[in-house]
């Protein structure tokens, strides 16, 4: 549904407006830091896909064969904290959300450019720190980094990598405090609180945990690092400490972490469901409070990781039940992005593919959390291959195809120029039979019992079948994965010039030139119509020919 | 021909039918939420698709839907909650005479030891229909004892002991997983769990053993000197700990705490932390000076002395309060 109305002369933009390194490095545009985020982050994913990789070749035979058993735990400790810390926590946030939320809300930039970019320098820090940690000998704890054996036991990099994320984490906290002073406080003349596309929304309440969170697991980075160079009895009970204060104070952040992984994901397919459908979203304001009811709620439910710890079995029934209140608002987001679709007018392109695949994946995520919530399932469950299925429905089936389909969204916007349509649709697909064919299995496969971070299965070679089809499945997504990177860079030279408004769609980034001059807006917009006002503009646009494909 | 492609994990304790009976529904309300939302959106989107002319209808919402879909899955998972919380409670609550079994993880290896005094390793033999509660702790890090046969998981802390049981119901041979990430060799950390007849455990039971834990403990207690304050009259310097076991203890600072295997673990290794009323801290440490095995015994010892008298017991021997705490007789388990 690309409109062809496309001006010949070259504009002035963010992006040719000044040329070279120190441009790029000492900029202060939200949306030149976006961009240099998301070539930082794509070089993070790549890595712990690479490590992904490898660790799903090893399982694909029993026996510890293609690594040995040390270097299997290095790799997944390595794949889940480049994974969580350098790629999903900042992806949407720092890069679309970096790009869209000034835009969004009609205003120049964020409301501290240089912290913004003091963030991303955080971010790259904190990542070369890790990369050094772990080309110099790595770290082997898991990246939840469980005391008294990160503290006392393993000899690997615990100070190093735990200093790196410290440093990372910092970034984060920047960036939600960036991202809420601008929400209050940089909103264009009639942008209300009502009138505020989802997406802000979403990250408004992604940036909420960001700032409460991370202050958190930085605190008890720093505990680990004391107890283990210096002898502090915090968590090792030799030196008088709890093994499970670690537990409690690492879930206090790690917990809403997958929130704000989510979260901002769950913006993207609002907008997306919304454009696609040609609607208002259905109960918006509905909407708009799910996300920051499960902000708040994710805050409670910390130590549903913990029900086998030896934590007290009231404990465990409390937070039994809180987990359940953070389902509901995620049951009514999906209910509603079903009900939006109603008496809709869908179009199917690549975007809305993914979104589609959002829902899904996002679906069977959510519900098999609802296994995980109650407490005589769990028992079996944890810590098996089940575990791992379901977080990796909810963090790269949901949070990651949120992330694909807005930047497939977006990039006509970001880059001025279209990706080739077909190639999209069809990675779409790819990665969505991939990553069922790679993460369905691994639920029968805990069900079964085999747990996690098993470097050999060769006692237990019942589970190979299983372990074979979630090796193929994550080729097929490798493949996936691959194939956007290829076609944005390819339609970054060879792709059509992007209109202002390829989709129609609502929202003031829609409204500027693409890609945006350096303040976004020629002038400060001034709003008047409500989010969503799809009725609005396709009867301003029935006259301009749709092109499906 | 699904030897090796089982889709259904081995159920063979009391527990199993219970988390499994919690599945299966669990698979059919999620299978039919899956289905009702697949169902829609495929629906919609195949109904609802671009024609050219037809626009989209604008609808705002719907207050009565919004309810609708927060209170009926908040009512479902209610059930889910409370179903859960009933299986949880049942695994969590080992029965008062459950044959009891020490369990000490190490980096990577299971150690444990019947009250009987048979000593295994990574392989442990328990017969058909007997509760069996394991009291386990870990020489180093934290480990999980994990059998999916029995669908029962539980970590094993160092430092305190945790607690978990079941009841066998099918003779075989079950995994035995580490499943609390543990170092190198985790997934070597594996071993299996024997379930045999009551005849032929019987059997197994008759081969040579070291005695009672308790009789080891026993031994210990009179080695270490403990009797010497730990008299079995009120004149000692510490406690009598003849009938302390599972009662209450009221602490000079005036809590009251239960005279469990946490409590007496951590009265041998760090006994200034909780003082019995009346008396004053000067006991020592014996942390570094008695071995896992070796706490086990003694706690297994504390626990007979207390058990003699108790009605519910498998103790044979009537207990003889007036005596020194060192009679072989009282400390006899069956």
């Amino acid at each position: 549904m690309a409109t062809a109305n496309i001006s010949p002369v070259e504009r002035e933009d963010y992006l040719n407006k000044h040329y070279g390194v120190s441009s790029w490095l000492f900029t202060t545009d939200h949306k030149r830091i976006a961009l240099l985020y998301l070539i930082s982050i794509t070089l993070f994913f790549f890595i712990g896909g690479f490590f992904a990789l490898l660790i799903r070749l090893e399982l694909l035979t029993p026996a510890s064969d293609l690594v040995q058993a040390d270097t299997y735990n290095k790799l997944f400790t390595q794949h889940g904290m480049v994974m969580v810390f350098f790629f999903l926590i900042p992806s949407i946030p720092a890069t679309l959300g970096n790009f869209l939320v000034p835009m969004m809300i009609g205003a120049k930039d964020l409301a501290f450019p240089k912290i913004n970019l003091i963030s991303w320098y955080l971010y790259i820090i904190g990542g070369i720190m890790m990369l050094h940690c772990m080309v110099t000998g790595g770290v082997d704890t898991g990246w939840t980094f469980y005391t008294p054996f990160s503290t006392a036991f393993t000899n690997t990099k615990i100070v190093e990598a735990g200093l790196a994320i410290f440093v990372a984490g910092f970034s984060s906290i920047l960036t939600g405090l960036n991202f809420v002073v601008t929400i209050h406080r940089m909103r264009a003349p009639g942008m209300t609180w009502t009138r505020l596309p989802l997406f802000i929304w979403a990250h408004y309440a992604t940036s909420i945990i960001q700032i409460l969170g991370t202050p958190v697991v930085a605190i008890t980075i720093v505990l680990v690092a004391a107890e283990r160079a210096l002898h502090l009895g915090i968590f090792d009970p030799k030196l008088g400490g709890d093994p499970l204060l670690f537990q409690h104070l690492f879930w206090f952040y790690s917990h809403p972490a997958v929130y704000i992984m989510i979260l901002p994901s769950m913006g993207v397919v609002s907008e997306i469901i919304s454009c696609f459908s040609r609607k208002r979203i259905f109960g918006y304001s509905f909407v708009a409070l799910s996300s920051i009811a499960i902000a708040v709620f994710g805050f409670l439910v910390w130590a549903h990781h913990m029900f086998v710890a030896g934590m007290s079995v009231y404990a465990a029934l409390i937070f039994s039940l809180l987990s359940y209140s953070v389902a509901v608002p995620s049951a009514v987001k999906v209910f509603n992005w079903t009900a939006t679709l109603y008496k809709g007018s869908i179009h199917y392109d690549a975007p809305m593919l993914y979104a589609f695949g959002f829902l899904g994946l996002f679906t069977i995520g959510g519900l098999t959390g609802l296994f995980l919530a109650a407490l005589g399932i769990d028992v079996h469950v944890t810590d098996t291959y089940f575990v791992v299925a379901h977080f990796h429905y909810i963090m790269v089936g949901g949070a990651l195809m949120g992330y694909l389909g807005g930047m497939h969204f977006w990039w006509p916007k970001i880059s001025g120029r279209l990706y080739p349509e077909g190639w999209a649709r069809l990675a779409a697909l790819i990665v969505f039979i991939g990553f069922n064919l790679t993460f369905f299995p691994q639920f029968i496969l805990g069900y079964l019992g085999m747990p996690r971070r098993y470097a050999d299965y060769s006692h237990m070679p019942e589970f190979q079948i299983l372990n074979v089809f979630s090796t193929a499945g994550s080729t097929v997504l490798g493949i996936g994965y691959l194939l956007p990177m290829v076609y944005f860079l390819w339609s970054m030279r060879y792709g059509k010039p992007a209109p202002d408004n390829p989709w129609n769609a609502a929202g003031l980034e829609w409204k500027t030139q693409s890609p945006p001059t350096t303040f976004n807006f020629p002038e400060e917009p001034v709003v008047t119509w409500e989010a969503y006002n799809y009725d609005e503009i396709d009867k301003g646009h029935k006259e301009v020919p749709q092109v499906v494909g | 021909m699904f030897d090796n492609f089982p889709l259904w994990p081995d159920r063979a304790s009391s527990m199993a039918g219970n988390v499994d009976a919690l599945f299966i529904f669990l698979v059919i309300v999620s299978g039919m939420m899956t289905l009702l939302i697949f169902t829609a959106v495929v629906y919609f989107a195949a109904r609802y698709r671009y024609r050219k002319g037809v626009p989209a209808e604008q609808i705002e919402g719907s207050t009565p839907l919004e309810l609708t879909w927060t209170v009926i899955p908040l009512g479902v998972f209610m059930v889910i909650f409370a179903w859960g919380a009933a299986v949880y409670f049942k695994s969590r609550t080992p029965p008062r005479d459950a044959t009891e079994i020490y369990v000490v993880a190490k980096q990577w290896m299971w150690k444990l030891e019947h009250a009987e005094g048979q000593r295994e390793i990574n392989e442990l033999h328990v017969p058909v229909g007997r509760d069996v509660k394991l009291i386990m702790t870990s020489q180093d890090v934290i480990h999980s004892f994990f059998v999916p046969a029995f669908r029962m998981k539980q970590d094993v802390l160092p430092g305190r002991y945790t607690v978990a049981w079941f009841r066998a119901t099918r003779p075989g041979t079950y995994h035995l997983f580490c499943a609390e990430y543990c170092g190198t060799q985790h997934s070597g950390m594996i071993g299996s769990i024997v379930v045999m007849e009551p005849a032929q455990y019987e059997a197994w039971m008759s081969g040579g053993s070291g005695g009672p834990l308790s009789a080891t403990g026993e031994k210990i207690f009179a080695e270490l000197g403990c009797a010497t304050c730990h008299r079995a009259d009120t004149q000692g310097r510490g406690p009598n700990l003849q009938g302390v076991f599972g009662k209450p203890v009221q602490l000079e600072d005036g809590r009251m705490v239960t005279a469990d295997e946490n409590y007496v673990r951590e009265s041998i290794l760090d006994p200034g932390a909780k003082i019995v009323k009346g008396f004053k801290p000067v006991m020592p440490t014996f942390q570094g000076l008695v071995s896992e095995e070796q706490v086990n015994a003694l706690v297994a010892y504390v626990k007979s002395v207390s058990q003699a008298g108790a009605a519910g017991g498998k103790s044979a021997a009537a207990t003889q309060p007036e005596s020194a705490p060192s009679k072989a007789k009282g400390s006899q388990v069956q």
